[in-house]
């Protein structure tokens, strides 16, 4: 028995990686009106949308550019070009919630959007909430140590500063039904729900 | 010489005391640079293809589409045509692009014929892996306390023996139980970030070994240790699976020379829990016989299981789990399926062994209506690695913690509301965690700051706060006065972190350090103070005569009688070499309520107790989130995930996070952890926590589980559809 693999890029052939690098480049590169065109048509069915374009965007409260192929995805350009990493790449689908950032004031996976869909965009990531006064969630993180070996922290920080700025006088209750859109493998569940309920209490942690 | 001593409790300024970790704010915003962080000016990105079937001979390869995408700069095969490949997603050829999207469209045009050949998936039917030819002997042993005589055949001996014992017991107890294969699933994949700088290679290596794979990497590259720089600030995940540089780290060094070009080569998410690691599977058949009071006097048991494609599996050596009886029998037989081979997983073999053991202990108190609680008690008699009485106390605090005497019903017999029935489980587990090789360089310079360099790795223990810690305590000084520095392999050498041996290593390394070099200082300054040197002390950042406080010298003008020069010292510790600083063997008992829809088969944690000692306590704050992380990682393999193989391709169907079942925040219920350290732990000294407490989970939610329904659901993870099956076997549906 033999067998020919194309576009091995999972088992399957249609993984969602080919969808975001193919169908829905091409998709988005219409969105936004690049002019990318020709497609490299490929055997499989994958196309490619070729050809590079300059985007300007805010991240964190600055003017920036980026050069971004219409494959490129948020959290490419996030971590490549601005080398920001806080958003850390785990799953591409965002089922993880390791790539949590703010796209217009809201919770976006920045590995599951375009960098195309984000000309003219506000984008703020994990570290606007560090530097001289770090947010208090992140430091309600350290105080409890909510964080392990720390590679889905960045993104449960994101999610727990979204979840309060909604609801922030959440019960424990609400906050152990409202943050399951995050994965930790070290199992710092615990500590996250008692660094978010101080936070609701109004504890202080500088 | 330097006596090396731990301060009494009530001497310590921040040994024993709940630190914040040093490097949490950095986690916390995104400024920690992990191995996949790291960006390299000009780097190239690394994707592998992944052979696509669970076992099959490559018949070509064809490259050149590939090589002809635009941003594809180097592809390099990693088997050639003619290989045999025993399981899915093993790497085949890589592609180093400019960018990702150029190396993953580089990676789907590269063309590879297969021919497939016999898939081999089923780990849990011996019969049927016997028939296919895929097992091989385990290893067993049996043991009685009555001798085989001079002229008898030993295995008929043991047979007849072993056939008395049951007919002379009270209660015979036969079970079914197993656990599941599953991975580590770490969320920073395996990878690394590489670059040459003439001759040397550095290698950002996501590892838990720093000191020991310089070693990997030249021996594979041809290149002596000194050339190698392996760096490791952070690392996302390990559990077990990250000690080598791994072959895709050999090759990012590789292509990194041929290109000329640093290359960060991680793996794909799918890639990871197909390659980066597993955990063995254990099935299991038990007969236990006890006496009237429940206390077990004969095992005989036969398991099986699978490491993978070179067979392993649970080794016999820990059946039955810590309590264990003066008369037993154990065969293990290992199944080689179509997959990856198993890597060490957080305390390898014991979370299947207490799940393969413990449960039967706690149909034995089903059968006879009694407290799982009490029949645990009465066999504690047996109990292996810590005293029995240990594991009696921490019984008592954690049955106290969790309400066991008010909550306690017989199994099956409890309130029901609607379709809801609650139940308790208890289990009892033990490690070993004696501290690793460590070596730690101290310097003290004239303007009193403070550095210790050694070669460990901090995995998310906190082990760089408890290097500051110790230090920082054994010198007078606080926290911020002192700088650790560890994760290079240029660094002294210091373990690998396995086995829960790194926070007793580098303490006994930075205790020594720190009281060697204070012993020097004091001999630099003891002149100047007008006293002899051992009647020194270094307290709140001074330096003074011990009994007469108010003849001393603050730090900084002791440190400047240094000169110029910065005091130098270096000590180590060799494992098993004995040391008043560090031990090993702990107990730890836990104890889950659960409650279990039978409609819906639904199980859902309602409370988590996690009593455990570990002698000294350096940082009860970081230790206690080892214990609640080991806690949810437990809850994860006894309720959520699990390595599902295709049997007709071999494929691991459900290699994604969004496929690969975890718990999340609100799947765990309430935990509540107590750490045991009475003086006679704290005595001790510094014991390893990591593994313990991981360990008890399965059995002890298993048989919450039981005790809900009044039958057990004998296979982990306990999933909807596996508690509505037992139910339906059980004619209880
Ligand atoms: S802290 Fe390690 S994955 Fe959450």
């Amino acid at each position: 028995m033999t067998d020919s693999i194309h576009n091995s890029d999972t088992h399957s052939g249609v993984s969602r990686r080919a969808f975001l690098k193919g169908s829905g480049a091409a998709a988005a590169a219409t969105a936004v009106g690049t002019s990318t065109a020709p497609l490299a048509a490929q055997e499989g069915g994958t196309e490619v949308v070729r050809g590079e374009k300059t985007i300007s965007l805010t991240v964190n409260g600055q003017n920036r550019q980026a050069t971004v192929e219409p494959r490129t995805t948020l959290l490419e350009m996030l971590r490549y070009q601005f080398d920001l990493t806080g958003a850390k790449p785990v799953s591409l689908d965002g089922s993880s919630g390791a790539s949590t950032v703010w796209v217009d004031g809201k919770t976006v996976a920045a590995s599951t959007m375009l960098a195309l869909q984000c000309e003219g965009k506000a984008i703020r990531t994990v570290e606007s909430l560090g530097g001289d006064q770090p947010d208090p969630v992140a430091q309600a993180f350290v105080k409890h140590d909510a964080e392990q070996c720390g590679f889905c922290t960045p993104g449960f920080v994101v999610a727990v500063r979204a979840f309060l700025d909604k609801h922030p006088n959440a019960s424990e209750e609400e906050i152990r039904q409202g943050l399951n859109g995050n994965i930790c493998r070290c199992g710092t569940y615990a500590n996250i729900i008692d660094a978010a309920m101080s936070i609701v209490k109004g504890e202080s942690h500088g | 010489m330097v006596e090396y001593y731990w301060p009494q409790r009530e001497e310590t300024t921040l040994i024993g005391k709940p630190v914040d970790r040093l490097d949490g704010l950095e986690k916390a915003t995104g400024t920690a640079k992990y191995t996949y962080d790291v960006n390299l000016k000009d780097q190239l990105i690394a994707k592998a293809l992944g052979c696509p079937h669970g076992h099959c001979r490559i018949k070509s390869i064809d490259t050149a589409a590939a090589e002809a995408t635009p941003g594809v700069v180097h592809i390099e095969l990693l088997r050639e045509p003619g290989s045999e490949i025993e399981w899915e997603g093993e790497l085949i050829a890589v592609v180093a692009a400019d960018s990702e999207g150029a190396a993953v469209e580089g990676r789907s045009k590269i063309d590879v014929q297969y021919e497939t050949l016999e898939v081999f998936t089923n780990d849990e039917d011996l019969e049927a892996a016997k028939e296919a030819g895929r097992t091989t002997r385990g290893g067993g042993k049996a043991e009685t306390q009555r001798e085989p005589g001079e002229e008898d055949d030993e295995d008929e001996f043991i047979e007849d023996e072993i056939k008395r014992l049951f007919g002379e017991a009270a209660h015979v107890i036969e079970g079914y139980y197993g656990i599941d294969a599953i991975t580590h699933c770490c969320l920073e994949p395996h990878g690394s970030t590489v670059h040459w700088d003439n001759g040397r290679l550095i290698a950002y290596l996501s590892t838990q070994n720093v000191s020991g794979t310089d070693d990997g990497f030249a021996r594979d590259l041809n290149l002596t240790a000194d050339d190698v720089d392996v760096i490791c600030e952070y690392i996302g995940g390990g559990f077990g699976s990250k000690f080598a540089a791994d072959y895709w780290g050999i090759a990012a060094a590789r292509i990194s020379k041929q290109t000329g070009r640093p290359v960060k080569f991680m793996l794909d998410r799918d890639q990871e829990l197909k390659l980066g690691g597993n955990r063995p599977s254990g099935y299991i058949k038990v007969k236990l016989g006890a006496d009237e009071n429940g206390v077990v006097q004969i095992w005989d048991s036969e398991h099986w299981g699978t490491g993978g494609a070179n067979g392993g599996g649970v080794s016999h050596g820990v059946i039955p789990y810590v309590l264990s009886p003066p008369n037993y029998r154990r065969l293990a037989t290992n199944i080689k399926v179509n997959a990856a081979q198993a890597r060490a997983w957080r305390a390898p073999n014991h979370p299947q062994a207490c799940a393969m053991s413990q449960t039967a202990y706690d149909d034995l108190a089903a059968q006879m209506g009694a407290d799982s609680y009490d029949i645990f008690m009465r066999n504690l008699g047996s109990a292996q690695g810590a005293k029995p009485e240990v594991y009696a106390e921490e019984m008592k605090i954690a049955a106290r913690l969790m309400d066991w005497k008010a909550k306690w019903h017989a199994h099956g017999k409890g309130p029901r509301d609607g379709s809801v029935v609650e139940g308790l489980g208890m289990a009892l587990h033990t490690w070993g965690g004696t501290a690793n090789n460590s070596s730690c360089q101290l310097k003290i310079y004239p303007d009193g700051s403070v550095q210790s360099f050694c070669g460990t790795q901090d995995l998310g223990t906190g082990t760089r706060t408890v290097c500051a810690q110790v230090v920082a305590d054994t010198l007078g000084l606080s926290l911020d006065q002192v700088q650790v520095n560890i994760g290079r392999s240029t660094y002294p050498n210091s373990g690998a972190s396995g086995g829960s041996t790194t926070v007793g290593g580098v303490s006994e390394s930075h205790r020594r350090a720190a009281q060697d070099a204070l012993m020097k200082l004091f001999d630099q300054v003891a002149g100047a103070l007008e006293a002899d040197a051992g009647d020194l002390e270094a307290v709140d950042g001074r330096i003074r005569i011990k009994g007469s406080p108010e003849s001393s010298l603050s730090w900084k003008e002791a440190c400047s009688r240094l000169g110029l020069k910065p005091l130098e010292v270096t000590a180590s510790y060799q494992r098993g070499s004995g040391s008043p600083l560090s031990s090993s063997g702990v107990g730890g008992v836990q104890m889950a309520h659960v409650t279990v829809d039978t409609e819906t088969g639904v199980v859902k944690m309602r409370k988590f107790v996690a009593v455990q000692d570990m002698g000294l306590i350096v940082n009860p704050k970081t230790a206690k989130s080892q214990i609640y992380g080991a806690a949810i990682m437990g809850i994860a393999y006894a309720l959520f995930e699990q390595r599902k193989l295709d049997p007709a391709t071999g494929a691991f169907v459900n290699a994604e996070m969004a496929d690969y079942k975890l718990p999340r925040l609100g799947d765990t219920g309430q935990i509540i952890v107590e750490l045991y350290e009475p003086d006679s732990e704290r005595e001790r000294g510094v014991i390893g926590l990591g593994e313990p407490p991981v360990i008890s989970p399965g059995a002890a939610i298993s048989n919450a589980v039981c005790n809900a329904l009044g039958v057990r659901v004998p296979v982990l993870p306990l999933t909807p559809k596996r508690v509505l099956d037992a139910l339906q076997q059980a004619g209880r549906v």
